[in-house]
């Protein structure tokens, strides 16, 4: 059955007079993936997903029932709302939407779940090819992935919004071997559905593969405190792990501490430091015209010239705090309710050239790429695929990837030139509970930060 | 599931069908506070196919749609791996108990008096503390069938306890948690929480370090977080194949120290890793990986085993609903004869590692790590003296296993997947903040 014909039998459903508020998802979606390890192609598949989940609100708890098979609907709702029923204690609170009856098509018009797997199969094949030119690649790993999803959000106040979205992300990887030594570099893009955008990575999947064997004679770092200049994909991935998580509301609506710690207004970082998320930009992976409580997207600035100035929320958590909604609820697919999350998150541009902004650096380090980060919200680690020394203004001997630490309300004042070369990394999924990964996106200009810890021999 | 695998024989030499039924509750706790009820039901079968002697691969949710599902695994077929192996015919499965139809019927009620003893028991302990807790039951049922009379089916059931708090004071922040998991219902939720009790207490004062090398003990949970990913790597058939195993070519080598053993054992009783066949219907079996710190073994799928030229371990295994690759079930460390006390009295100055954040995000390939200590704690004179902060430990997987000072006499489990005791290694490398 259509999830059309699906969404116009729960309608009706969901319109129920004992909860508080319903609202119900929709969800199908084809993807297909091609893995290479090694020279040999190691996996090529199709899938296709239907399913949708109906969640309830009633005194404050919240019942999720989420299914794939459409027998049944009503019941589904009824153990909805008897769930919330046993949960809920208090009065409801959700930030007040208009409802939004409204249809979004994907972006670009062509879908790439569709086109023919002999033309994606070519382009690794180049890449793969590339890699094993280089001399002591050990192997390859390539993770290739595709997707398109059509989502239909439907509540009780009327709402009916369907939206179409296509998505596209490649990971490569080159592992080169030395007695008994193993060292690996690794490349990740995404896109918003467009394969033209991942065709032009002949040059850095070369310079990822040189890179791999080049770690092979390089020393590790000392670890210890530095000056460390980050590049915008890296930075990117400290704005999302280090500040980002912090800012999703949910932490801190009903933690009291918490909320004292995030006070808005509160200075976190020099003037220069502005952070923002928006799910507003086009053609980047993190956006959306809807969330998955139709909230309509939002452009939120986090930190304004180092204040604090707002925080992403759902509905509950927004009319918690007595703010207004930004648009930030997303579930991975309709298996999970939303939570809060990030969209495409970055520190904004500043004036300082990359020339000098490692002009004055006596001996610091440079880094750049990224193997994942994490966050314990006072805490961050992330790690970075390249690291360089700075020696006397100058980028000198390549080190062994580095893990980079530090406590992110003493990092963020820390953070002492922000440049002016802005540029978003579209290679990230989040992962925040069982819910991984999301599509978003992350970025910022070269930053500078002082007295960085970085773990080492 | 035969109205698929009949389609896809007229089409294709060999197939094999494996869906997967699940349904589970949860019910959850945030900040103290029952929260969420959730039932999640979910359905999925996968068609691996052998056309022209490479393999092919669709999956779908449901189990109504075949006719696109046979099509999409035949149109990759094309491009597809040539297939090596043979689907097993009908095998004799060992006894794997996993299954305990008491789970289905432990009400609601229960659960959320589990999850509020998890929470009355760490915030009566200490004031301030914010927790969530979880409880989960579920049952699996797995089918897998193919052309050549193989056929496997069984079910599953789990249930899961666990709580983690965070104690705000200024901007330091503590977290702590546990959890515990069985095929059986849980009904001791003192056994979690008493864990995450002795965490508050250690934790209570703060204690410096100096950056330099010193004796470290890592705890079950400190050994999940810092030191297996690399090993299920390096044991990985796949990876040995391809030559990026650090000890791939160390078959029969003393490689680690003389007193690590570690194994695969998907057939434990009553754990949710186990079960009586992998995911392409090969028998479960116990593969020792380590014994007396000589390597004796790799994972193997179907597919790597025949390009290895050995057979398969049982360990196919469909993450995320890929095709089969070898996959641990459960890895076991197995215990030695100190105990943690006597790790800890024979320590000047060291660390005790419950957490390591972040420390698998390095080349876990080469076995280096290097994390965060978001809970652990300080050892002088014999003594836990409090929490330590802003302290880095790094280190070379290999090269620490290869000198342990000692291994704790007693297990824990960490998840479904990871049993282990204490490992105290004599000297670890730690970066701490000025």
């Amino acid at each position: 059955m259509p999830i059309e014909a699906v969404a116009q039998e729960l309608a009706e459903i969901i319109k129920r007079d004992d909860a508080d508020y319903i609202e119900a998802h929709l969800e199908e979606s084809q993807t297909s993936h091609i893995t290479y390890r090694g020279r040999e192609l190691e996996s090529i598949g199709r899938a296709t997903a239907t399913g949708g989940n109906v969640r309830a609100l009633v005194r404050s708890g919240w019942g999720f029932v989420s299914f794939n098979s459409f027998d049944e609907l009503p019941g589904r709702a009824e153990l909805a709302v008897r769930q919330a029923q046993s949960v809920g204690s208090e009065a409801s609170q959700l930030a007040e939407v208009e409802p939004v009856i409204d249809t979004k098509p994907a972006e670009p018009d062509s879908n790439p779940v569709s086109m023919p797997l002999a033309e994606k199969k070519q382009l690794l094949d180049e890449y793969n090819e590339i890699i094993w030119r280089t001399a002591r690649i050990q192997t390859s790993t390539i993770g290739y992935a595709d997707g398109y999803k059509k989502s239909i959000f439907l509540n009780s106040l009327g709402s009916h919004i369907v939206q179409e979205r296509t998505d596209i992300n490649l990971r490569l990887a080159a592992v080169a071997t030395r007695d008994g030594d193993v060292q690996q570099v690794g490349l990740s893009v995404g896109s918003r559905g467009d394969f033209s955008l991942i065709q032009t990575l002949h040059q850095p999947v070369e310079q990822m593969a040189r890179h791999a064997v080049e770690l092979l004679s390089a020393p590790q770092v000392k670890g210890g405190e530095y000056t460390v200049v980050l590049d915008p994909v890296l930075a990117g991935v400290f704005v999302h792990e280090a500040f980002g998580h912090l800012s999703e509301s949910d932490f801190v609506y009903e933690n009291e501490r918490l909320r004292e710690i995030m006070t808005l207004g509160k200075q976190f970082g020099s003037k220069q430091l502005n952070i923002v998320d928006t799910a507003t930009l086009p053609a980047l992976r993190g956006s959306y015209k809807y969330d998955d409580e139709g909230v309509p997207a939002a452009k939120t600035y986090l930190i304004r010239e180092g204040k604090l100035v707002g925080r992403l929320h759902s509905r509950e958590t927004a009319a918690r705090m007595g703010e207004k909604p930004t648009g930030n609820a997303r579930a991975i697919n309709y298996h999970y309710p939303p939570i809060v999350r990030m969209t495409n998150t970055y520190i904004e541009p500043g004036s300082i050239s990359f020339e000098d902004m490692i002009a004055d650096i006596k001996e610091g380090i440079y880094v750049r790429n990224w193997y994942g980060g994490t966050t314990s919200m006072e805490m961050f680690t992330f790690s970075a695929g390249e690291a360089y020394m700075i020696r006397n203004g100058k980028i000198a001997e390549p080190l062994r990837p580095v893990v980079l630490t530090g406590n992110v309300f003493t990092t963020l004042k820390n953070i002492d030139a922000i440049g002016n070369d802005l540029d978003m990394n579209q290679g990230g999924g989040c992962g925040k509970g069982e819910q991984s990964p999301l599509p978003v996106s992350n970025g910022s200009p070269h930053i500078r930060i002082r007295h960085c810890l970085v773990g080492g021999k | 599931m035969e109205a698929i695998l009949a389609q896809a024989v007229k089409v294709a030499e060999e197939a094999e069908v494996f869906s997967v039924t699940s349904e589970e509750t949860q019910v959850k706790f945030e900040a103290n506070r029952l929260k969420h009820l959730q039932t999640k039901q979910q359905t999925s079968a996968a068609l691996r196919v052998i056309k022209q002697g490479k393999i092919g691969y669709a999956t779908t949710t449901g189990l109504d749609n075949n006719h696109n599902l046979v099509s999409n695994a035949v149109e990759t077929a094309r491009f597809g791996m040539p297939a090596r192996f043979q689907l097993p015919a009908s095998s004799a499965y060992p006894e794997v108990e996993v299954f305990d139809d008491g789970v289905e019927s432990v009400p609601i009620e229960e659960m959320i008096r589990l999850g509020e003893e998890l929470v009355t028991a760490v915030t009566a302990h200490t004031p301030g503390i914010v927790c969530e807790a979880q409880v989960i039951k579920g049952v699996i049922s797995v089918g897998i069938i193919n052309s050549r009379g193989g056929r496997a089916d069984y079910r599953k059931s789990f249930f899961s306890l666990g709580v983690e708090g965070s104690l705000i004071n200024g901007t330091d922040m503590l977290f702590v948690g546990e959890s515990d998991s069985s095929c059986h219902p849980l009904s001791d939720s003192r056994a979690v929480s008493d864990v995450v009790l002795r965490q508050l207490d250690l934790s209570k004062n703060r204690a410096a370090v100096p950056s330099k090398s010193m004796p470290v003990v890592f705890t079950p949970n400190g050994v999940a977080s810092a030191l297996v990913s690399p090993l299920v790597a390096a044991f990985n058939g796949k990876v040995v194949l391809e030559g990026a195993s650090p000890v791939g070519n160390r078959l029969g080598q003393t490689v680690f120290d003389r007193k690590l053993w570690l194994q695969d054992d998907p057939t434990l009783i009553h754990r949710p890793g186990s079960r009586p066949c992998d995911d392409e219907g090969v028998p479960s079996q116990r593969t020792p990986l380590v014994e007396q710190g000589t390597v004796t073994n790799f994972l193997y799928d179907l597919q790597t085993a025949a390009l290895a030229h050995t057979r398969s371990t049982g360990n196919g295994g469909r993450n995320r609903g890929g095709l089969p690759a070898p996959t641990p079930s459960a890895f076991t460390i197995a215990p030695g004869s100190t105990t943690f006390d006597e790790m800890i009295r024979d320590i000047k100055e060291g660390l005790v590692i419950e957490y390591l954040m972040g420390a698998e995000q390095g080349n876990v390939l080469g076995g280096e790590f290097s994390g965060n200590v978001l809970l652990g704690y300080k050892v002088e004179s014999g003594k836990i003296v409090g929490r330590v902060k802003d302290t880095m430990v790094s280190g070379n997987v290999y090269q620490v296993l290869k000198d342990i000072a000692a291994i704790g006499s007693e297990t824990r489990w960490v998840g479904s997947f990871l049993q282990t005791p204490h490992l105290y290694f004599p000297s670890l490398s730690v970066a701490a903040k000025g």
